[in-house]
């Protein structure tokens, strides 16, 4: 949950960004991804748990929920995570557990993303009291403590299951983006381009959405990844805690039984290791791609003056 | 002084926000369960305790939401947040301050201690920059920063409490055992305190260094250090004194502001420690569905998490005259 502070607090004011035609994001995420072994290797899990979430049944042919083993039984070759205390495979239930954990970080990343961009660009672009009420808006949700938050929203909607998990990630993720975007975009206001594009006579919507997102690509996809890393962790966080539908196949359920029965101490300490290790992993390959991001949307690896900004 | 009123401004718009949330999200979700919830103290509570409870959750009350919405306000900041259902009949004002001093004591230390060491070991490494130290850190610090918090503790209790034997499971001292201010309690609440307090340490240092060390890579380019160096300064007085101290605001600020996720983790680390703190007892109230206590367990870590901002506002202060110069 230390989210925030993986990347940094600094931003590329100053910088001239380059001019990109929009839709061009995959390229930068390609040209970023190669240029970095960290990157890589967070790739390279990535696609692992992504081919996990895909084809879990031709992995782990064995039912995730059904109570027909021996419970608590070792590792073995019939069954390479041993099994719960009430009998059901572990390595099947890690594996069915990747696609909600993966689905619920690619769905509230996006979309805290998607806020992110709406409130922090626009804050930027029209300025005067809309910029100080937006701003305002975003400090107010950085420095309300979200996880307390989002267990209490959780604690009214019992039983909401999947779907309200993401939407209390999404309500308490966004706000660290939306308040780097606006910074971004701040910074671009005055660029030639713009004002090139404003006498020009285009419209406000349009030169937002073809001149400033288009070269702020690099820092939405970071943007992304924490927002990802943020939902991996905090779900499975409420999920730990049981709260959702504890019945889903999930990694952060896993933990919830494990923690119940105490699968510590009675000696099956893989039921709470594999879906822990699971979330580090998914956790892991976000935090190194957007790792590699900073690095090129960042100028304090590649030295550049620039003013530290006030309020 | 103009900074110091708008901060305050800050807290205050926040605080209140904190409040208002607290007050509508029972009210908005279907079927408001708080009313289940009053239902269960049926014939526990009469008068003004009963009363202030209704007005907080919008059950069985008559007035309108504009008049409920401020006596709600109003009974908040006169202390009344009536009774908990989970420790009936104590009032969750004396619950909360009973749980409050641990939870300061384990996570605000090893919070601090955790930002302060990174922060130097961030110095270190930026001012070695490409060494072997800065090669090693940074990767090892991500990684172990995408761990869940509860995930760091449930390995920490299973190696060094079940394993090793060497230090307690959880809770906060020996059960059976009443408080008091003798060096042997004393010695016990560390001990316990020992593998919760690691686990934050471990998981949320990694943050810091490598947001100061990218900090410190990019004041080390700025011209006033090239000039510090032609001057012949020692590099210990520039590392410190020029760079570290320039470096170092950009990630106070960062410090207020995750203040809040470093908290949330800690709440995790306290339920599987069993550790008697703020963050337990609002998991208590989640799964008892005491919504007295979870609304003011709410408030008040918000509450601690602004002053803290606070503190961190007055520091800045300290390290940045242009703060002081701007009205």
């Amino acid at each position: 949950m230390s989210v925030p502070a993986l990347s940094t607090t600094t931003l590329p004011l100053d910088r001239e960004p380059a001019r990109r035609s929009g839709g061009r994001a995959l390229f930068t995420f390609v040209r970023t991804v190669r240029s970095s072994r960290k990157a890589v290797f967070g790739l390279a899990v990535l696609m692992i748990l992504v081919v996990l979430a895909l084809f879990p049944g031709q992995i782990a042919p064995d039912s995730p929920s059904a109570e027909i083993f021996g419970p608590g039984l070792g590792p073995s070759a019939a069954h390479w995570f041993g099994t719960t205390s009430y009998g059901q495979d572990i390595f099947s239930q890690f594996v069915w557990g990747t696609r909600v954990s993966l689905i619920i970080a690619v769905i509230a990343g996006i979309l805290a993303t998607v806020l992110s961009v709406v409130i922090g660009v626009s804050a930027a672009y029209l300025g005067g009291i809309a910029d100080g009420v937006l701003s305002l808006f975003t400090d107010v949700f950085l420095v309300i403590p979200a996880f307390p938050l989002v267990v209490v929203i959780a604690a009214y909607s019992k039983n909401g299951g999947t779907a309200i998990i993401i939407a209390v990630l999404v309500a308490t993720g966004w706000s660290y983006g939306a308040r780097q975007l606006r910074a971004q975009a701040l910074s671009l206001r005055n660029r030639d381009f713009l004002v090139a594009a404003q006498l020009r006579g285009e419209r406000r919507l349009k030169i937002i959405v073809s001149e400033i997102l288009p070269t702020m690509t690099s820092l939405i996809v970071a943007n992304f990844l924490g927002a990802a890393v943020y939902s991996v962790l905090a779900a499975a966080g409420l999920q730990f805690i049981g709260i959702g539908n504890v019945n889903t196949e999930s990694w952060g359920t896993m933990l919830y039984w494990a923690q119940n029965n105490e699968a510590l101490v009675s000696g099956i300490p893989l039921w709470a290791i594999a879906p822990g290790l699971g979330i580090a992993l998914l956790g892991g390959a976000f935090a190194l791609l957007n790792y590699a991001f900073d690095e090129i949307s960042n100028p304090a690896l590649s030295p550049a003056r620039r003013k530290v900004r006030r309020r | 002084m103009q900074y110091i009123l708008k901060r305050l401004g800050f807290f205050v718009v926040t605080l209140w926000a904190a409040m208002t949330i607290n007050f509508f999200l029972p009210r908005l979700m279907p079927g408001n369960p708080a009313i289940a919830m009053m239902a269960r103290f049926h014939g526990r509570l009469s008068g003004a305790a009963l009363h202030s409870m209704e007005v907080a959750f919008g059950v069985n009350t008559h007035s309108g939401l504009v008049p409920q919405y401020f006596s709600y306000l109003g009974n908040s900041f006169t202390g009344h947040f009536g009774k908990s259902l989970t420790f009936f009949p104590t009032t969750v004002a004396s619950v909360v301050f009973g749980a409050l001093p641990w939870t300061l004591g384990l996570v605000g230390v090893t919070t601090v201690f955790a930002f302060i060491v990174g922060t130097l070991i961030g110095i270190f490494a930026a001012w070695h920059r490409g060494g072997r130290f800065d090669s090693v850190l940074p990767p090892v610090f991500i990684i172990l920063s995408a761990f869940p918090y509860f995930f760091v503790g449930l390995i920490g209790i299973l190696v060094f409490a079940i394993k090793l034997n060497w230090l307690p499971q959880g809770f906060g001292y020996v059960n059976g055992v009443s408080p008091s201010l003798s060096w042997s309690f004393i010695g016990d609440v560390l001990s316990h305190a020992v593998l919760p307090g690691a686990t934050i340490i471990v998981t949320s240092i990694g943050g810091w260094i490598l947001t100061m060390r990218n900090n410190m890579i990019s004041t080390l380019s700025e011209d006033y250090i090239r000039m510090a160096r032609a001057k012949g300064l020692s590099p210990w007085r520039i590392m410190l004194d020029y760079a570290g101290r320039n470096a170092i605001l950009p990630n106070l600020t960062g410090f207020g502001m995750s203040l809040g996720f470093v908290v949330s983790g800690a709440i995790l680390v306290e339920y599987v420690f069993s550790y008697p703190g703020v963050g337990y007892m609002l998991l208590q109230a989640v799964l008892n569905e005491d919504y007295p206590l979870m609304q003011t367990l709410f408030l008040l870590i918000t509450v601690a998490v602004l002053v803290a901002v606070l503190i961190v506002d007055a520091v800045t202060l300290v390290l940045d005259p242009r703060t002081r110069g701007v009205s």
